[in-house]
Order: structure tokens, then C-alpha cells, then sequence
């Protein structure tokens, strides 16, 4: 690189005076360092290579992720409990409702490998039979809360005013009382329903304030940005921006918060089998399984044991994918 | 501060009146009818159900209802269970109990969560850390009845350490186990959250210029890490109160304790409204006073948030 093209990178008409005014003589023993000008080409420091496709969030983030070793272990640990959920009957040939009383408290044999509970059932195929009913409460509950609680949290926050006051006081309505109290009170009204989608609307009813509460902070922090205003300025609605520029930008929360929650619903159907409003025995669940086993606990302990730890491995899993997906998309957070 | 506190206690008024009427609604939509539930097997005495209903002003719009729940609610006359008790006497049993349940979980959760938290946070991918956070995992993920049962079983029955339930009127022993299992999950939670706080904040510009004015380890985590770290979990510990008394229902059914969870359960079960609303205003009412409380709190803690 010549001199010339240095001084054109610059400043194309600096003059010799203008310089001298620049960099003034150094002070007695003071150095004053100066690159040398041909280890610096400024074209190829400023230069940007578009030949190359942008990398976007989404691309670091997954980046990031695959050389996570947590987020490996419980992907492949959520990958194949969704696999049990789906295809129960390649894990097991036994029916989980075929139950003899012959069997009651069986040990554990080859076919049977984890025994019998009390009702002569094998406990080995209600856990993956049950593994359905959880996951798939676990998942629809946290698709509908991410849908209705997004949503809701999205109009307070992008259009604000009365909307937001009015929105965000019937979330605190709703986040005043606690999950566990309304949906037993909601529950109640279905006792006799046999369907697992009673137990998703009710946790979708209690659950969706937090949802609604991260996305109205996000978008309305994604809506004062820059890029809103220049897409503004060129021509787009309000309601193209939402959804073109907002919504995007203010996906990673609402990700993350969906992932961490995914296993506290699974939890919560748990709990309430357990106080005996959940899910009729007549639908094989974790649950329901863990219910009836607690009086066995001091007998026979592992019928208790094997559904509580289908449990706690999935939801374990889950939360841990969560953190992952967290530590994944904020670019803030150090990884461990 | 006047102003904002006065502000704060009108933006109350909708979410408690919301929050009541809610309830009410749910509770009035619950299928059976209570009165004739009330005669047993014994045939329903039309003269004396109609008695009833007007006493509990059953046979009104549920609207009118509703208001005239309100109307006595101010004057803290919640009106008789159906058994005839006044609801005041059956709510002054049962909430000592939890109260004191509910405490012993919040200190328990608080104490134990930060300093385990602190521990994890500054010793960040040592054995102590890692052993702390599988620990906190465990607990998030095993339902908190499922702890329960097996520390029952353990702790009480097995090797006889602590009480196994809690008798008619419980003292500090019986309810210590309870507490543990109560505050088990929001612990966990709170560890991780301290965690993530104090090993982000420890690389702070603000920390690193405290270190380099020569201020000794022990004042820099104390005076900038732990102050800054502590607001979310102030947060999370005031959030909790009120999901402390919802979880009492499980606790308090796993170690037989009549406490407000219990009362509760089983007004929700028989469909006695007005117990159950009567109950929930309570609730409602301590985790709104909670949360304002905290965010007063904000205020010591974070001197940059100052309330106009």
C-alpha cells in the first residue's frame, strides 16, 4: 500500500498544514507509537464480505448450542421421551390395562422388568404408556400459553395506553391468584371429563400471565428500536412492523420461557392426579400412577419409584434444554 | 413517594374486586347443589332448603350475590358455613397454621437458597457448584409431593428424626418437615437464580473498579456483587407468597395439618362458595400487600430506583 492511497483513505484532501495540526510533536520523552502504515490496509479492515450469507441470531445461537454438551444430553433425552409419547407400542408389548390380580406386587420378571403394581398392572408399560398423557399435556399446555399469552402480551405492549392498562390489569387479576388454587376451583367443573385437553385449558387459563408479561416487555423494547422506525419511515403499518420486525426480535424470551415452563406443566398435571381432580385412572399417567402408588411407599417403594422417575427425567430435560436455550440466546450470558 | 404509594393502592382496588369476582363466578358455576347436598341421604325439605338458600342469599342473581359478599366482606362478616360455623372462626383456625407454615418455608427458602446460591455462584464450575446445582435440579423436577412422601417416610417413620404428621395444634418440630418440603422447589429456584446473578455481575465493570481501588475481597462481594444480585431474588420472594399458601393445600394434605390448604380443599370439594371465596380474598389480599411491599423494597436495595 502506497502512501497515497493512505492519505485518500483518510482524509482524500488533507494537506501538509492540516497534518502538522494533527499530530503535533511529541513533548520531551514522550514516544508516540505509529503503526506502520503498510501492516494496517484499512480497505481490508473496513471491507465486508457479502459473498458470504450473514450470520443471524438464530445461526449463532445454534452454533452455540450444538457444542453444548447439556443441550446435547437433553435433546436426545426430550427426543426420545417424544418418541415414547408417540410410538408407545415399539417400547413395550404389554398392555398397560391388561392387569391381573394374580400379579398384584409382582416382582419384577423377564418381560416385566420393573413388577406389578397393586392392581396386577405392569408397571413397566403404564410408564411408557403414561409418557403420552404427560408429554403431551406438557406440550400442548405450553403451545397454547406461548399462542394466548404472547398474543395478549403482545398487543399491550405494541400498542399501549388504554389497551395495555386495561390487558395489563387483567393479568394481575390473573396473577394474583395462585395456578394450583384456580384450577383445582376450575377443575371441579370437569370432574367427570375424561380428556387431557380439561388439564391443558385449565394451566392454560392460570399460566399464560407470565407469558403475556415477558412478551409485552420484549415488544416493547423491540419497539423503539431503530430499524422499527426506518421500516416506518419507509411505508409499512404498524401491524406489518408487529409482525415483520417486533415479533421477531423479541422471540428469544419468549422461547426461553416456554422451554423452562414446558416441564413445571407436567409437574402441575402430577399434582393435581395426586389431590385426586386430575386425570381419571381410566387414561394411563404418571400422575395418576405416582397417586395411587404413595400408599405403597413403605411396602413396596419401587412402584412409587418408576413413574417419579420417568417424571423427573423428563422434566429434567427439559429444564436443562431451557437453560441451554437460554444461556444460548443472550448474547450477555456467560456459558458455563 | 406519597403519591406513588397512593397510586399503587388504587391500581389494588381492580385486581382485588377482579380477582374476588373471578372466584365467585367459578365457584358459582360448580356443578350439584350444595343445599341439597347438606340434607344427606334424607329426603330435601323444600321449606327448609328455601330457608337456606335465602339465608346464604342462594336464591338471588349471581350478581346480586356477589355484591352483597362484597357489601359484608368490608365489615370482615364473611356470614356461616354451612355447618353453621361463623367463616371468620373456621378462617382465625386455620390461618395461624399456615401462616406460621408458610414463614418457616419463606425463611427456609431464603436463607438457604441465597447461601447456597452465593456458594455456587462464586465457586463456579467447582465440585461444590456442581453438586449444588444437580441437588437444585432434583428438586425442580420431582413433584413436591413425591419429596414429601419419601421424606415422610424417611425422616419420620423410618428413622424417627422428625415428627411424621403434624397433630391438632403443631409446634415448631412438627411443622419444620412440612416447611423443608414446602420451600424445597422455590429453594432450588432461588439458588439458580442467585447463581446466574452473582456469576454476572462478579465480571461487571462495576466490581472490577472496587477491586482495583484496593477494596478487599469479603467488601467487594458484599457491598457491589451481593447488593446488585439480590434485587431479582427480592423479586422471586415476594412473588412467593403467594404461591407458598396455594402449595400449603398440597403440604398440608401429605403431613395433616389444618391449615388454610386443607379448609380450603375441602370447601373447594362440598362447593361452599362463600368459604372458598372468603378464603381466597385473603389470599389475594396478602399477595397484593406482599407485592407492593416489595417493590418498596427495590428502593433500599437499588438506590438508583427512587419513587416519585
Amino acid at each position: 500500500m502506497t502512501d497515497m492511497t493512505m492519505n485518500e483513505s483518510l482524509n482524500g484532501s488533507m494537506t501538509e498544514s492540516n497534518a502538522e495540526v494533527f499530530f503535533p510533536d511529541p513533548l520531551p520523552g514522550q514516544e508516540r507509537f505509529v503503526a506502520p502504515l503498510d501492516d494496517t490496509p484499512l480497505a481490508d479492515v473496513d471491507s465486508v464480505n457479502d459473498e458470504v450469507p450473514a450470520t443471524s441470531m438464530w445461526a449463532d445461537a445454534w452454533k452455540k448450542l450444538r457444542r453444548n454438551p447439556l443441550f446435547i444430553i437433553s435433546a436426545v433425552l426430550a427426543i426420545f421421551v417424544i418418541l415414547v409419547a408417540l410410538f408407545p407400542f415399539l417400547f413395550t408389548k404389554q398392555d398397560p390395562m391388561a392387569c391381573n390380580l394374580d400379579n398384584s406386587l409382582g416382582a419384577g420378571t423377564s418381560g416385566h422388568p420393573f413388577g406389578y403394581d397393586l392392581q396386577g398392572c405392569d408397571v413397566y408399560s403404564r410408564v411408557v404408556y403414561g409418557t403420552r398423557t404427560s408429554v403431551s399435556i406438557g406440550i400442548l399446555t405450553t403451545l397454547l400459553v406461548t399462542v394466548f399469552g404472547g398474543l395478549i402480551g403482545a398487543v399491550a405492549g405494541f400498542f399501549g395506553g388504554w389497551v395495555d392498562a386495561i390487558l395489563s390489569r387483567v393479568t394481575d387479576i390473573f396473577f394474583a391468584i395462585p395456578m394450583l388454587l384456580g384450577a383445582i376451583v376450575l377443575l371441579q367443573m370437569f370432574r367427570t371429563s375424561g380428556s387431557i385437553w380439561k388439564i391443558v385449558f385449565t394451566l392454560t387459563l392460570f399460566g399464560w400471565v407470565q407469558m403475556a408479561r415477558i412478551t409485552r416487555s420484549a415488544v416493547m423494547e423491540a419497539k423503539n428500536l431503530e430499524f422499527n422506525t426506518a421500516s416506518t419511515a419507509l411505508g409499512s403499518s404498524p401491524v406489518r412492523n408487529l409482525f415483520n420486525h417486533i415479533l421477531p426480535n423479541s422471540l428469544a424470551p419468549i422461547i426461553v420461557m416456554a422451554t423452562m415452563s414446558l416441564g413445571n406443566y407436567i409437574v402441575s398435571e402430577a399434582t393435581l392426579s395426586f389431590l385426586g381432580i386430575g386425570l381419571p385412572t381410566s387414561l394411563v399417567s404418571w400422575g395418576g400412577d405416582i397417586s395411587t402408588a404413595q400408599s405403597l411407599l413403605t411396602t413396596n417403594p419401587s412402584v412409587l419409584f418408576y413413574p417419579s422417575a420417568a417424571l423427573a427425567i423428563t422434566v429434567l430435560a427439559f429444564i436443562m434444554m431451557g437453560d441451554a436455550v437460554k444461556d444460548a440466546l443472550d448474547p450477555k450470558s456467560k456459558t458455563v | 413517594m406519597g403519591k406513588y404509594l397512593l397510586r399503587r393502592i388504587l391500581q389494588m382496588i381492580p385486581v382485588v374486586l377482579g380477582t374476588t369476582l373471578l372466584i365467585y363466578a367459578l365457584v358459582f358455576a360448580l356443578p350439584g347443589d350444595p343445599v341439597a347436598a347438606m340434607f344427606g341421604d334424607k329426603p330435601v325439605n323444600q321449606a327448609v332448603a328455601a330457608q337456606i338458600r335465602a339465608e346464604y342469599n342462594l336464591d338471588k342473581p349471581f350478581l346480586v350475590q356477589y355484591v352483597l359478599f362484597l357489601k359484608n366482606a368490608l365489615t370482615l362478616n364473611f356470614g356461616n358455613t354451612f355447618a353453621g360455623q361463623p367463616v371468620i372462626s373456621v378462617i382465625g383456625r386455620a390461618f395461624p397454621v399456615t401462616i406460621q407454615l408458610a414463614l418457616m418455608a419463606f425463611v427456609f427458602e431464603g436463607v438457604f437458597g441465597v447461601l447456597f446460591g452465593i456458594i455456587s455462584g462464586l465457586t463456579k464450575g467447582k465440585w461444590s457448584d456442581t453438586i449444588i446445582l444437580v441437588i437444585s435440579l432434583l428438586l425442580i423436577s420431582v413433584p413436591t409431593f413425591v419429596t414429601g412422601f419419601i421424606l415422610q417416610y424417611f425422616l419420620g417413620v423410618k428413622w424417627h428424626v422428625l415428627p411424621a404428621t403434624a397433630g391438632a395444634h403443631p409446634g415448631f418440630i412438627d411443622l419444620l418437615m412440612p416447611a423443608i418440603v414446602l420451600g424445597s422447589v422455590s429453594m432450588a429456584s432461588i439458588i439458580r437464580l442467585t447463581r446466574t446473578e452473582i456469576s454476572s455481575n462478579i465480571s461487571e465493570d462495576y466490581v472490577r473498579t472496587a477491586r482495583a481501588k484496593g477494596m478487599g475481597n469479603f467488601q467487594v462481594i458484599v457491598h457491589h456483587v451481593l447488593r446488585n444480585s439480590l434485587i431479582p431474588v427480592v423479586t422471586y420472594l415476594g412473588a412467593d407468597i403467594g404461591g407458598l399458601m396455594g402449595g400449603a393445600m398440597i403440604t398440608e394434605r401429605i403431613f395433616n395439618i389444618q391449615g388454610v390448604g386443607n379448609t380450603l380443599y375441602q370447601a373447594i370439594v362440598r362447593g361452599e362458595g362463600t368459604l372458598v371465596v372468603s378464603i381466597v380474598t385473603i389470599l389475594v389480599m396478602i399477595f397484593v400487600v406482599t407485592s407492593l411491599l416489595v417493590d418498596l423494597l427495590y428502593a433500599v436495595l437499588d438506590p438508583r430506583i427512587r419513587y416519585a
